[in-house]
């Protein structure tokens, strides 16, 4: 399965005004691969997957699709190779769901788009269960449905990387096993390789095949999920004091209190007998 | 696979929608005919609006349509140039309202709110006052032209700044807005009490310059610059989803926002500095447009054009009518419908 890499990242590095807010980022994702990037506010996670797909351009390094440099590819035929997912998305006006999602078709076709794009575009509505809201206006809906008309609308696209930004972020916790799966199973069936920045440690540990922990803009640990959730990493980078279990066969993060601080009256009393190390 | 809605079902209820929207943008048409029509029979000379059809049918099928002296002279001559300016300016100021709208995701932006007008008025109160300005014979319309471009081009050169956001350029419109402003309050301060009261006037758009001249130059202008929009349409549809999505599409944002601004502002320009500032109508007609036919830049640009046209040329019908025989100037009309209407499409729909 792993033959080959699909994605090669190279010492890449980031400036914004002179301070660097990526260094030394190496990673290499393989095709059917799905990466999990963790790490506290502003470690860079949504920094780097803008830098993958050139939103921003990388002020050093080298970034290889298939290997070849990014830098020299159209921005069209990035669009073509690469779904971006964003954090949040609105829209001032209305818009229905399905020519959101038939933007994804952009990079492919010219002015027009032909039967094929519309067949598409329903099948992706269908993979993410999402066909009943077609005629529906954008705004309207609950922000998990947004969530999954976007996810939807970078699958149209028919990438060969996707790169998410806190894909799950907006949804119940079912929602939340819905999308992963739905991601999970495309880059299985499809060989897409998914980078995903992921706040819920546990479910990056479910999903991901390997997860890179960031802070401050460079890697911190990365690797199995067995081998970066450990409760000395995430005390290192989120400065919190926590029990990795094993459940399901993956590790299970229950976090604890932040650092050198005690649980509030009331709650963790179990904890407070609890050392960590 | 089973679905409660089949692949066949959502394509077709898509394809209604779009059928809709042909279906809005053809109405409106007909209603723009029909309007027109008004517009042609109503004055002194007592024409029929089917005397005003065969009339300007005549001139295109002379054998088939027999008109009189008087209408031919009176609808050809006299109120056709004055409707055609009309439509023109309108369809101008609406697609270029709804690609404004749409290349700053802002629903306040047009030509008027960023501070295209006000260039031009500034311009025609420069020569008319200052009698400074750069073409001889056509001074007004010379310098109206010219700083209705140089308005725009301020605006173009902040766009073209790398991480300039539509908010930004909002910021510069408006501020764009307050100088020429100013600047034109400075001059009227100064000027002549005849010059100012012609400054004026002519600062309050009107129809009543129009010229077949200044038509056919119009008409060319838009010929070429719609095509050139429209190509751009289903980009401007990917920029609604903000600026990192569009670019993650493979669409270069700068690039698209600097080309339609461009076209947009010559087409503006190209009007304006014929009939002066007209305000309203290119910040109202998009979302008329919108409010039935929903974003999809392919079928709001020509129908935001459509409805333009018909608000400028009822406006129009609605000023020479109100206290006859004084003909009030078109824009007074549009500023004076266009608050009101704001409001009701406001409380009546969100989405705007």
């Amino acid at each position: 399965m792993r033959l080959k890499i699909k994605l090669k990242i190279e010492d890449i590095e980031f400036k914004y005004a002179s301070t660097a807010v990526l260094e030394n980022i190496c990673l290499e994702v393989a095709p059917s691969e799905v990466v999990s990037i963790c790490g506290p506010n502003g470690a860079g996670k949504t920094t780097l997957l803008r830098c993958i797909n050139r939103i921003l351009k990388a002020t050093k390094g080298n970034i290889l699709l298939d290997g070849r440099e990014i830098g020299n590819m159209k921005m069209s035929e990035i669009a073509k190779r690469i779904g971006y997912v964003p954090q949040s998305t609105s829209s001032v006006f209305p818009l229905t769901v399905f020519d959101m999602v038939l933007m994804g078709r952009r990079p492919h076709v010219g002015w027009r788009s032909g039967e094929a794009d519309m067949e598409r575009v329903v099948d992706v509505l269908k993979m993410m269960k999402i066909e009943d809201l077609a005629m529906r206006d954008f705004s309207g809906l609950s922000g998990g449905q947004q969530q999954k008309v976007i996810i939807a609308r970078a699958l149209a696209q028919e990438p060969e990387v996707l790169l998410l930004d806190e894909p799950t972020s907006n949804l119940d916790i079912k929602h939340q096993l819905e999308v992963m799966e739905i991601i999970k199973n495309l880059s299985i069936e499809k060989g897409i390789s998914v980078i995903a920045a992921i706040h819920d440690l546990n479910l990056a540990s479910r999903y991901a095949d390997k997860i890179i922990l960031m802070k401050g803009g460079k890697i911190f640990c990365a690797g199995k999920p067995a081998s970066v959730l450990t409760p000395e990493n995430i005390l290192s980078v989120y400065g919190v004091e926590a029990v990795v279990k094993n459940e399901l066969e993956r590790p299970y993060v229950i976090p604890v209190r932040p650092r050198g601080s005690k649980s509030a009256k009331g709650i963790n009393s179990w904890a407070e007998e609890l050392t960590i190390p | 696979m089973i679905a409660e809605t089949t692949t066949d079902e959502i394509a077709e209820q898509y394809q209604r929608f779009a059928g809709r929207k042909v279906a809005f943008i053809f109405f409106s048409t007909l209603l723009l005919v029909f309007v027109s029509g008004i517009s042609a029979s109503i004055g002194s000379a007592g024409i029929t609006i089917k005397e005003a059809y065969i009339t300007i049918l005549h001139r295109f099928f002379p054998a088939y349509f027999h008109t009189t002296w008087l209408a031919e002279t009176c609808v050809w001559d006299l109120r056709l140039p004055r409707i055609t300016l009309g439509i023109l300016t309108g369809f101008n100021l609406g697609i270029a309202g709804a690609v404004m709208q749409g290349i700053l995701r802002n629903p306040l932006a047009s030509p008027y709110t960023l501070g295209i007008s006000a260039g031009a008025s500034f311009g025609a109160t420069l020569a008319i006052i200052a009698g400074f300005g750069f073409i001889g014979e056509y001074l007004i319309i010379g310098n109206a032209f010219i700083f209705a471009m140089l308005c725009s081009f301020i605006i173009i050169i902040f766009a073209s700044r790398r991480d300039t956001t539509p908010e930004t350029l909002i910021l510069v419109g408006i501020a764009i807005l307050y100088i020429f402003s100013a600047a034109t309050i400075i001059l009227q301060y100064f000027g002549e009490e005849e010059a100012v009261a012609a400054a004026v006037f002519w600062t309050v758009g009107g129809l009543d310059r129009a010229s077949w001249d200044q038509v056919y130059m119009s008409a060319a202008i838009l010929a070429i610059c719609v095509p050139l929009l429209m190509i751009r349409a289903w980009d401007l549809n990917v920029m609604l989803a903000g600026d990192e999505v569009a670019k993650s599409l493979g669409v270069n944002v700068r690039r698209v926002r600097i080309y339609t601004l461009s076209i947009m502002t010559l087409m503006v320009a190209s009007t304006i500095c014929f009939t002066g500032t007209i305000g309203f109508v290119g910040l109202v007609a998009p979302h008329i447009a919108r409010i039935v036919i929903g974003g999809d830049n392919r079928f709001l640009l020509p129908a935001s054009g459509i409805v333009g046209a018909e608000l400028l040329v009822g406006a129009d019908v609605l000023g020479r009518n109100i206290i006859p025989p004084v003909v009030l100037p078109v824009g007074a009309i549009t500023a004076c419908m266009g608050g009101p209407l704001l409001l009701y499409l406001v409380k009546s729909r969100r989405g705007i």
